[in-house]
């Protein structure tokens, strides 16, 4: 874990040049301590869809959620009209939380503890407490107009039960911010089906967001770092699959399809592939082809910070937000199918012993992360080479590719300016 | 020997089995047909299914242990489990019924150690001629952040 403080000497955004083109990533990019209040401003606060929360979690008028839009902290509300609003949440009087609880059902408004001013669930500030005073005495000046104030307010989109938000007037209609190959595997997983959460865990990084946002793009990594595939011999790079990037760079999908050939010596002579391991409970992998598509494992990332991820029959959707320049809280959402058998629940659970915090595929991806912030400590000066599958942010036909990552620095680097 | 010594007993060893790193050793402590599951006190409350390890056979803690020392990539790192008193409730068919606190500490290989985990095993215990072992052990933490990663149990 990073225990470095030191700056580096970039004061500010004009002094950072990026040397070259996207098969080059400055390591400063990662440690620069002015890049996170710019990346709020220019990123979380731009032109995106935030991934808020479930439509699940708020079913009806009243309920609501708190979440954070990059760091700042926003509420998520259904209306009485069941529309769902979203606004910061921060208090228009003297900036205290609006809400403190993550969650809530039924509420008629929100009272902010500190002063008892009021918001409808759309964030309007509806009254203010003793505004014109006690006896005569105090209160506010007869020109305050509870209309004139209130907290920021997102506009928000669904797609298949998810809830996104955006503080950009010219974010594109979420269709479009997508494309229609990452469209297409929302669908695939979420389409005509209703979810609900069946696990909720937050993993701390010891890392910036970046990297976990490269992380989840690299599928040139999966089968070299997670060894659990391979060392069962259940996975390979040389199987099926491929890489989609989508028209604006930042979302990408990464497949892999049920093998073909019984024997594939690809992995030969590697560490990943010593010896002969066997699983001795094979229910950790008898995957049902619910989708009827040989696809096994699916990455979908969405610009700047949501995957929705089926790997067998386990589903999951990650959020991860800065928590500091080298500090991520990564949000684990295991989630299942409303209509599902008893035993394909079952199937789920054991399935979803890949991911998470603990997960035989994904517990090493928590710590790479920081395994790049120790191995950068000094290295400001430095960079990151990433040109496998060459320098372009094209879809290609093989996972042996960093080209979802080059995207997502495409379009950081466009929002960012830099 | 009361239950409450007794399953105190189990849980010393228990420990030690972890924190000794004879992980191999560790899947004893359950019957064939367990359960075991790591959770957060949020989820637990929630009634959410799902843990971040959820193993409803023996030969899946196997399977995890195997999978720890041969193809899981994460630093050097041990626990240091201190294990509360048991508060034994219901003996029925299917066990003992205990809840007991538990604190973890993690200590790294670069010599740092931090509380890395609070929270009560709640614990169903098969009592027969092999001894105490555990048909449920749902290890519920009282925070649900975990840092960096879990890869030894708990
Ligand atoms: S800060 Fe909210 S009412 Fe004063
Ligand atoms: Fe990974």
């Amino acid at each position: 874990m990073s225990t470095d403080t030191i700056s580096p000497d970039h004061a500010s955004v004009s002094n950072l040049c990026w040397p070259g083109d996207l098969t080059r990533v400055p390591f400063w990019a990662y440690r620069d301590r002015d890049l996170p209040k710019l990346e709020q401003q220019r990123i979380f606060e731009g032109a995106v869809w935030n991934f808020l929360c479930l439509e699940s979690e708020i079913p009806d008028p009243g309920d609501w959620r708190a979440t954070v839009v990059g760091r700042t902290p926003v509420v998520v509300a259904r209306d009485a009209d069941g529309t769902i609003a979203a606004f910061e949440n921060r208090c228009a009087h003297r900036g205290a939380l609006i809400c403190l609880d993550d969650s809530g059902r039924g509420a008629k408004d929100f009272q902010c503890v500190y002063h008892a001013w009021c918001y409808d669930l759309r964030g309007n500030l509806r009254s203010v407490a003793f505004q014109r005073g006690v006896n005569g005495k105090g209160g506010m000046p007869p020109g305050f107009r509870v209309q004139d104030h209130g907290p920021r307010k997102l506009r928000t989109t669904t797609l298949h039960g998810l809830v996104f938000g955006t503080f950009a007037n010219d974010t594109p209609p979420i269709e479009e911010f997508l494309g229609s190959d990452v469209l297409a595997r929302f669908d695939r997983v979420l389409g005509g089906r209703k979810i609900e959460i069946i696990g909720r865990f937050v993993e701390v990084l010891p890392n910036n967001w970046k990297l976990y946002a490269e992380n989840a793009r690299d599928s040139y990594h999966a089968s070299l770092l997670h060894l659990f595939f391979a060392t069962f011999r259940l996975n390979r790079l040389s199987q099926g699959g491929g890489l989609t990037v989508s028209p604006n760079g930042g979302c990408s999908v990464s497949e892999t399809i049920a093998p073909t050939e019984a024997v594939d010596r690809s992995y030969d002579g590697m560490r990943s592939a010593a010896d002969d391991y066997r699983l001795e409970d094979l229910r950790m992998i008898d995957v049902v082809d619910e989708h009827l598509d040989r696809v096994r494992h699916q990455i979908v990332t969405v610009f700047p910070n949501f995957v929705l991820q089926k790997t067998q029959n386990a589903m999951a959707l990650r959020f991860f937000t800065p928590a500091g320049v080298d500090r991520t809280n990564l949000e684990w959402i295991f989630f299942a199918y409303v209509d599902d058998t008893p035993e394909m629940r079952k199937r789920r659970l054991r399935h979803l012993n890949l991911g998470g915090p603990a997960g035989f595929v994904s517990m090493e991806d928590g710590c790479v992360g920081g395994f790049v912030e120790r191995g950068i400590t000094t290295a400001e000066d430095g960079a990151a080479i990433v040109e496998m599958g060459g320098a372009g942010v094209e879809s290609q036909p093989t996972r042996a590719t960093e080209a979802a990552v080059r995207g997502f620095w495409s379009m950081w680097r466009g929002m960012m300016g830099i | 020997m009361s239950a409450v010594l007794r399953v105190a007993e189990l849980n010393a060893a228990y420990a030690q089995t972890i924190d000794s790193d004879r992980l191999e050793s560790w899947p004893d402590f359950f019957i064939e047909d367990c359960l075991y599951k790591i959770t957060s006190a949020d989820n637990h409350k929630r009634g959410y299914s799902a843990g971040i390890v959820y193993a409803d056979s023996r030969a899946m803690l196997r399977d995890r242990v195997t999978a720890l020392r041969t193809a899981n990539i994460y630093e050097r790192q041990s626990y240091r489990h201190i294990i509360g008193l048991p508060l034994i409730g219901a003996t029925n068919p299917s066990g003992i019924a205990a809840e007991t606190p538990f604190l973890v500490a993690r200590i790294m290989r670069d010599g740092r150690t931090d509380v890395f985990a609070t929270g009560v095993y709640l614990d169903v215990i098969r009592d027969d001629a092999r001894g105490l072992r555990f048909a449920e052990r749902v290890v519920v933490c009282d925070s649900r952040h975990f840092d960096t990663l879990l890869a030894i149990p708990l």
